[in-house]
């Protein structure tokens, strides 16, 4: 009888702790699904946004998402599959410090991955903005030019969020590698391939699905990502696009939190605001689901 | 047979172009960026928060560096108090109100995450058919994937709302409605953690335990569990960082009151909810400007080293459990 109770409980207690996540996450989507469909339309994806951002749309949102986005990705992405190729294929062949060495730069990767977030906007803003921007108006403009770099702006905002992505890429992209078999390197080196083609030619294309999951992952964390871009280049209000990378822009991230937190009238921006925040949640869905549907294709590819 | 002997060695011999070691010698430089942010990050931060302790006119004001964290009788105050109060003259810029908030904040959801995460880790180890298993880790996973200002507005417009139907609070945000939001970012990285590091433990333990009579659930509990503890402490370290990391939900949902208060029930404003909130206002390079870059270096330090408390423990566990022939 003991044995009854025991497991019973174990049972009961777990699954009702798992029963509340899932509650918890159907309530979250459910309740932001119920309430931002029905302002839903074609308009809203396009238009600007109008009366006290209460009405309108949010188009301008998407494009500088979409921008500031892309820039973090061209920006990130290729470093950071880089540095993944040195982990897994070099640095355990570059002699004695290569080991080392790798060690250290995982222990960085690690703690990059645990930085929070805002410390990546102070880093952004003093260390892209009022350095490399102040340098670039100095070297430009002579030392006592009035600021046309050092601002904040989507040139800025672009790099700065792919440092707070780096780790991301780096660790999907050294793990594909490493799913990689062995003996299809010892093939092709065999063969007299270069350890550079082997690597570039053999090994790659048959990670690609796990890099690409990467950068899914990547992609979905950074346009997500708000409290980097607070001093970098988030504009509260800018009907107008940026058509100069030193813009500032507006971002759904930022919309969400501007309209749920200094809304002159909270009533009347309510089902804007969970219209905004329906699609910045089906944006992340859209390319988690990506990265899964990629994973398991990588996983059954080795 | 001679002829294709020769031409073997021949490849085997041939050179590596001088592009291609070129290109991995670059390779090898590019690999050093993720070394290289984390220190521009750390020197960055701290170049703007240097002057604090150099400039010896620096918060004056308000009584020198000490006055950071030593509480003080402010003007039209009656006793010493720690205050965080930057707007006015002089500012009153006291960083422990804010750390206690972060403190109580943070406990709070660790109180929260740490039952329903491992539970969940533990269902999803131990008892989930695979079927289930199946449709739900991919469920946690994308939970962990919601951006974080969209759970802090959840928590803002219905969870503040509904705490405040159960329980008379008198603030709408508070510390509770924050944590609760940061269970949603913390729990998942609890459970999908512990569910590794339950799943690893190696099956002739378990067997051997059902083998000499033990009941499922005490097998579950004092054998696996205790096997699984360095990545379950791990799951605690990385969501205890998590929390104290996480800026838009306890921005949005806290009530972001800067007060010395231990109940779970009044606002609090923890140490990342201030920068977000204040560094736009700021005249670049004054007190406050510096204060808040500190706030961030002090961050910066603290999360890093709970991550390496967190990768040592870890390390330390999983030796001693080696060492024990536990794995």
């Amino acid at each position: 009888m003991k044995r009854a109770k025991g497991d019973l409980a174990l049972l009961v207690g777990t699954g009702l702790a798992m029963a509340l996540i899932l509650v918890a996450l159907t309530a979250l989507f459910g309740v932001v699904l119920v309430e931002g469909v029905p302002r839903l339309d074609l308009a809203f994806f396009v238009e600007a946004p109008d009366a006290d951002m209460t009405g309108g749309g949010i188009g301008p949102a998407l494009v500088g998402t979409a921008l500031v986005t892309l820039l973090m990705t061209v920006a990130g992405v290729p470093v950071g599959v880089a540095t993944g190729i040195w982990l897994a294929e070099y640095a355990p062949r570059a002699g004695a410090w290569g080991p080392r060495l790798a060690a250290v730069v995982r222990g960085a990767v690690a703690n990059l991955a645990g930085v929070p977030s805002i410390v990546f906007g102070l880093f952004g803003l003093g260390f892209f903005v009022l350095f490399v921007g102040g340098q670039l108006d100095a070297l430009l403009h002579g030392p006592d030019a009035p600021p046309i770099w050092a601002q904040p702006g989507l040139l800025w905002a672009g790099p700065t969020l792919s440092v707070l992505t780096l780790p991301v890429v780096i660790v999907t992209t050294e793990e594909a590698l490493r799913a990689v078999p062995g003996p299809l390197r010892e093939a092709a080196l065999g063969v007299g391939a270069t350890r550079f083609q082997t690597t570039f030619r053999i090994v790659l294309p048959r990670a690609a699905s796990g890099i690409w999951t990467g950068v899914a992952l990547a992609v979905g964390r950074g346009a997500g990502e708000v409290a980097p871009i607070l001093f970098t280049a988030a504009a509260n209000y800018l009907p107008s696009l940026p058509n100069d990378p030193r813009d500032m822009f507006m971002h759904l991230g930022y919309h969400v939190y501007a309209l749920a937190t200094q809304s002159p009238n909270v009533d009347a921006a309510r089902p804007t605001l969970f219209a905004t925040a329906l699609v910045l949640l089906s944006l992340s869905f859209a390319l988690s689901s990506v990265a899964m549907v990629l994973r398991a294709r990588a996983r059954s590819a080795t | 047979m001679s002829d294709a002997t020769s031409s073997t060695r021949r490849l085997g011999q041939m050179r590596t172009p001088l592009w291609q070691r070129a290109a991995e010698r670059g390779l090898a430089i590019i690999a050093m960026s993720a070394i290289a942010a984390v220190v521009l990050i750390l020197v960055f931060i701290l170049r703007e928060a240097a002057p604090l302790f150099v400039d010896e006119l620096a918060l004056e004001a308000q009584g020198g560096l000490s006055s950071l964290v030593r509480a003080r009788t402010w003007e039209g105050y009656d006793a010493p108090e720690h205050v965080w109060q930057p707007v006015g003259f002089p500012g009153k810029l006291n960083i422990l109100p804010l750390f206690a908030g972060t403190l109580k904040i943070t406990l709070l959801t660790m109180l929260l995450s740490v039952p329903v995460g491992l539970g969940g880790a533990i269902f999803l180890a131990e008892y989930a058919p695979r079927r289930l298993r199946e449709v739900v880790k991919p469920a946690v996973e994308l939970l962990a994937s919601v951006p974080s200002v969209v759970v802090g507005f959840f928590a803002l417009a219905v969870l503040a709302g509904g705490l405040q139907r159960l329980v008379d609070a008198t603030y709408r945000l508070n510390a509770t409605v924050a944590a609760l939001g940061l269970a949603f970012a913390v729990v998942p990285v609890v459970v999908t953690i512990s569910e590794d590091a339950l799943r690893a433990v190696p099956r002739d333990l378990v067997e051997a335990s059902l083998a000499l009579g033990a009941r499922r659930w005490q097998t579950t509990l004092g054998v696996t569990l205790p096997a699984a503890l360095p990545g379950i402490a791990a799951a605690i370290v990385l969501g205890f960082g998590r929390a104290v990391g996480e800026t838009m939900i306890v921005l949005m949902a806290s009530g972001n009151a800067p007060v010395l208060d231990a109940s779970p029930l009044s606002s609090a404003r923890t140490v990342t909810a201030t920068i977000a909130a204040e560094l736009g206002e700021v005249t670049p390079g004054d007190d406050h400007w510096r204060v808040l870059f500190l706030l961030g270096g002090l961050l910066f330090v603290v999360t890093v080293g709970l991550n390496e408390a967190g990768r040592f423990a870890v390390g330390r566990l999983r030796r001693r459990l080696r060492a024990e022939g536990v794995t």
